[in-house]
């Protein structure tokens, strides 16, 4: 994963905006009088999702976190794009971000103004909906430390901003925690939360739940111990952190801690599931998603791999490393916690979006988390203890062979653990899995998942010859390449009642792209080579497409504008792993570089050029 | 050859403090000619982790700063750094992107850059307390089992340092105690701190590369042992001893051949530079931190 700097020249983001006025009259109140309640109420027979934000009659029309509600859907009640109409979808206005790297962030509407963030420089921009071509409003530039983008191990991305109570929340890329006020677009407070000298760097979004700012780190491959924390909203103060390794008063896990597996269970197993002090350099850091449930009030997320990658080091489950927590918003305590991939030996981070809906699953309705894991299985859970209630694999996985329901516990293919001196032949998935961080999609009508990924195996040899830090040793080759059909990625739609396969799009390249569902049963997503694309939500069939500047690497959302009408909009800007080729400039001969990933890639430079661009699309 | 060689008419732009984890200190020259052991050329545009003894520094304390000022004198130019601490990505951000030209020191055949004809080989060694009299020296030897062992993890690309998989196979996982090449970058010379825990106690003994422990533990204030490990190739293949040679650019034969000319010339001078900095040498008879340690001089 390529530390990527580029010293000097594209760094320089203009400030495009920097002479606008703000409008002293501007408001970005949410406005959630002007729902139109045009969903039908097909929602009835269909799984309601957990706290029904996205029943459509009550689709207040704007996107205030990357993953539309605390259940994570990315679901939009918003029905006048369908079908029948979106053949004249047309884009209605572009806006040049400025920015070279991997775009993975998802635009934030807020009343009549959308918010977008960069990639480093992390520069967010404020557009206004209200006139034609979405003028700048105005920009802030928080500077971030150039060092810090030789620290980031995979492309220097940002996956977005949240907006809460008025104001707007990021991370950047050399740990620190911003709170904007979202009119001004002037900083309210900001928290230096991690150090970039011990290997940190942020590129999550944050997400807040009850008036608390939850933000982790990253740089599992750094030697960083990972952790998550709660920031008060109003001041920027740590109320909490809670470490993913360690002792258990590090871990937050008190005596109301009710883990559902003997796996789980026992004092302390954040160290001793380590050899001696392993832990303090473990990994486990939280880059990725979190969801939350008002009711229970418990959010919920996964942690990253453990560090380092290589396995022998670290014999023991790696606890609290590829694992699920439950936890208090308020207080970060751990209520139960699941290991997903105990001792990871591929670099399967845990740190993938879940879903939590209401599923009737054995004659009764269950309270579930809904969990595609890098591991290949997506992971149907009762959020209320932790208990896994199926893990069906969603695309060809032979480093495992499926989770004994029993135990929990992830059944482990030895034959493809890597060893030195051994070359490791189809491992799949490959390192970043059958799915990384892009975030998938349900919607509640159709009561499928659609789950953008890719279909990637890799080899694993070692002998080649390295040198870090004044020290010789031999290096492990990974290659990756297309798994089984020859495709490296698609949309795929899912099942989670049935543990199936509904339908597949099969994309050449792997679908790196967040996904969104529409009441109009439409699902929106990218691809690598620019493709951004609707199909239908039922069967997949190809309704749309547009080709944008860029491959699509970010989330798409929808929303409702100042004019009444829907409009879709999405960030093209190729990057992130595994766009490194293209976007860090890689040598394509060179078929370990970004952990192997070029190898599967090498035709990337042909189908797409970098550089980040805003797309809006309406009738 | 313990005195810093000031570095005459060195374009050193920044002084980089040690807190900075990444910066790049451009010639400010406007006649940074190309590299190409050209009439003209005036500088010699060093790639160099500043915070890496006794390999490199940013106040040129390292024994490839010093390599670096011979090599500019010999062709009559001066020396610019540009600083970039050497782990994933510093070939590629460095050499690669063209902002220097050379890398003093790699281990020879790195793929990514051409090396030159070695100019050391070194081992890994075992480093101990000279108290605690454990005399190791061999990967096989029983006292083992009994030890704390400090070995060094490189993080990501699941690779290892070659004792951390020569221990692993002979059932000594938790055994080991693992210290990150990367470090803490704040504190000086992040790879040093495995050598700071044979000193204190925190492990009985370590296995780190051989020019760095010897260094570091000459200067320790508790005095240490450093031992080679055998064996020199671990079966089915897992070398201990490198060689390490400098790099260039691919496609740069020319200054390529004029390195090893100089390499080759220069043998002698290099040679002593390298037994000041107490690098095990397998590729000479003296080893000079041995015979340090055998003088019984200590700390």
């Amino acid at each position: 994963m390529p530390c990527v700097a580029s010293l000097g020249s594209m760094q320089r983001v203009r400030l495009i905006c920097a002479a606008m006025v703000v409008a002293s009259s501007w408001s970005c109140k949410p406005e959630p009088s002007r729902s139109t309640g045009s969903m039908s109420a097909s929602v009835g027979t269909a799984p309601q999702v957990s706290n029904g934000e996205v029943d459509s009659s009550a689709d207040d029309g704007q996107w205030v976190r990357p993953a539309k509600d605390f259940a994570s859907t990315r679901f939009s009640g918003l029905t006048e794009i369908n079908a029948t109409n979106v053949k004249n979808l047309r884009p209605i206005a572009t806006f040049s971000t400025g920015a070279l790297r991997g775009h993975e962030s998802a635009p934030l509407v807020v009343g009549s103004t959308m918010y977008v963030i960069t990639p480093y420089p992390n520069v967010v921009y404020a557009l206004d909906l209200t006139k034609p071509g979405l003028p700048a409003k105005w920009s802030y530039n928080p500077k971030p430390a150039l060092a810090s983008q030789g620290v980031a191990c995979c492309d220097v991305v940002n996956r977005g901003l949240v907006f809460d109570a008025g104001k707007l929340f990021f991370n950047t890329l050399d740990n620190r925690t911003i709170a904007l006020d979202a009119n001004s677009g002037k900083p309210v407070w900001e928290t230096q939360v991690g150090d970039i000298n011990l290997g940190e760097t942020m590129t999550m979004a944050p997400l807040v739940a009850h008036g608390v700012v939850l933000i982790g780190d990253s740089g599992g491959e750094m030697g960083v111990r990972g952790w998550l924390k709660g920031l008060d909203e109003n001041s920027g103060k740590v109320l909490w952190t809670a470490y993913h390794t360690g002792p258990d008063k590090d871990v937050l896990i008190s005596a109301a801690f009710r883990p559902f597996y003997p796996q789980d269970q026992g004092k302390d197993l954040g160290v001793s599931s380590w050899p001696p002090d392993a832990w303090k350099i473990g990994g486990g850091t939280m880059w990725g998603w979190i969801s939350y449930d008002p009711q229970q009030d418990l959010i919920f997320y996964g942690t990253a791999n453990p560090g380092p990658w290589n396995h022998e080091v670290r014999p023991g489950d790696n606890k609290w490393t590829s694992t699920l927590f439950a936890r208090k918003p308020t207080t970060g305590e751990a209520v139960w916690a699941y290991q997903l991939s105990p001792h990871d030996i591929h670099d399967y981070d845990g740190i993938n979006e879940q879903i939590l809906v209401d599923l009737p699953i054995g004659g009764q309705t269950r309270k579930v988390l809904i969990r595609p894991e890098r591991n290949g299985y997506v992971y149907v859970m009762d959020r209320t203890n932790g208990q896994v209630l199926s893990a069906e694999p969603y695309g060809f996985v032979n480093a495992s062979a499926g989770v004994d329901l029993k135990t929990g516990r992830l059944k482990y293919n030895p034959e493809k653990e890597p060893k030195l001196g051994k070359v490791v032949r189809e491992i799949c998935p490959a390192a970043p899995g059958m799915k990384d961080w892009q975030p998938s999609a349900y919607s509640p009508r159709t009561g499928m998942l659609y789950i953008p990924h890719q279909n990637l195996c890799m080899d694993e040899e070692s002998l080649s010859a390295n040198y870090i830090a004044g020290t010789p040793y031999v290096g492990m080759n990974v290659k990756m390449y297309p798994g089984p059909g020859g495709n490296r990625g698609e949309l795929e739609a899912w099942n989670p009642q049935t543990g199936k396969q509904v339908w597949a799009v099969k994309e050449d390249l792997p679908v790196w792209s967040g996904a969104v569902a529409t009441a109009g049963d439409l699902v929106f997503y990218g691809t690598m080579d620019g493709w951004f694309k609707a199909v239908d939500a039922r069967t997949g069939a190809p309704l749309w497409q547009f080709k944008t500047g860029s491959g699509i690497i970010g989330q798409p959302i929808t929303y409702r504008g100042p004019d009444g009408h829907q409009y879709v909009a999405v960030l093209s800007g190729v990057g992130g792993w595994s766009g490194a080729i293209v976007a860090g400039g890689l040598d394509a001969r060179d078929s370990s570089a970004a952990l192997g990933f070029v190898n599967a890639m090498k035709d990337l430079p042909s189908k797409t050029t970098k550089g980040g661009m805003l797309y809006v699309f309406g009738l | 050859m313990t005195s810093v060689v000031t570095p005459r008419q060195e374009r050193l732009v920044l002084l980089v403090p040690l807190v900075t984890l990444l910066m790049v200190s451009v010639a400010k020259s406007g006649i940074v000619s190309a590299f190409a052991g050209t009439a003209h050329e005036t500088t010699l545009r060093v790639c160099a982790d500043p915070n890496n003894m006794p390999f490199s520094n940013a106040r040129g304390e390292g024994f490839e700063n010093h390599l670096a000022q011979m090599i500019a004198r010999d062709r009559h130019a001066s020396v610019s750094y540009v600083w970039w601490a050497q782990r994933r990505g510093f070939v590629r951000n460095t050499l690669n992107a063209r902002e220097c030209d050379l890398v003093v020191g790699t281990v020879a055949g790195m793929e990514m850059l051409a090396t030159t004809r070695p100019y050391y080989k070194s081992t890994y060694v075992f480093v101990s307390r000279r108290d605690r009299h454990l005399d190791i020296r061999s990967f096989d030897d029983s006292t083992l089992r009994q030890l704390k062992i400090g070995v060094q993890l490189v993080g990501d690309d699941f690779a290892n340092t070659p004792p951390v998989h020569a221990l692993a196979a002979r059932g000594l996982r938790r055994n080991l105690v693992g210290y990150t090449l990367y470090g803490d970058y704040r504190a000086p010379n992040p790879p040093a701190r495995i050598i700071d825990a044979v000193a204190n106690g925190a492990v009985d003994v370590a296995v780190a590369w051989g020019p760095m422990a010897g260094y570091f533990a000459e200067r320790s204030p508790v005095a240490l042992d450093v031992v080679p490990v055998s064996p020199r190739i671990d079966l089915p293949f897992l070398p201990f001893v490198f060689d390490i040679a400098m790099g260039v650019r691919r496609g740069d034969s020319t200054f390529r051949h004029q390195l090893d000319d100089f390499i080759e010339r220069r043998r002698d001078s290099i040679d002593s530079l390298l037994a000041a900095y107490d690098v095990p040498r397998v590729d000479r008879s003296v080893v000079r931190s041995q015979t340090r340690a055998s003088r019984g001089s200590g700390g």
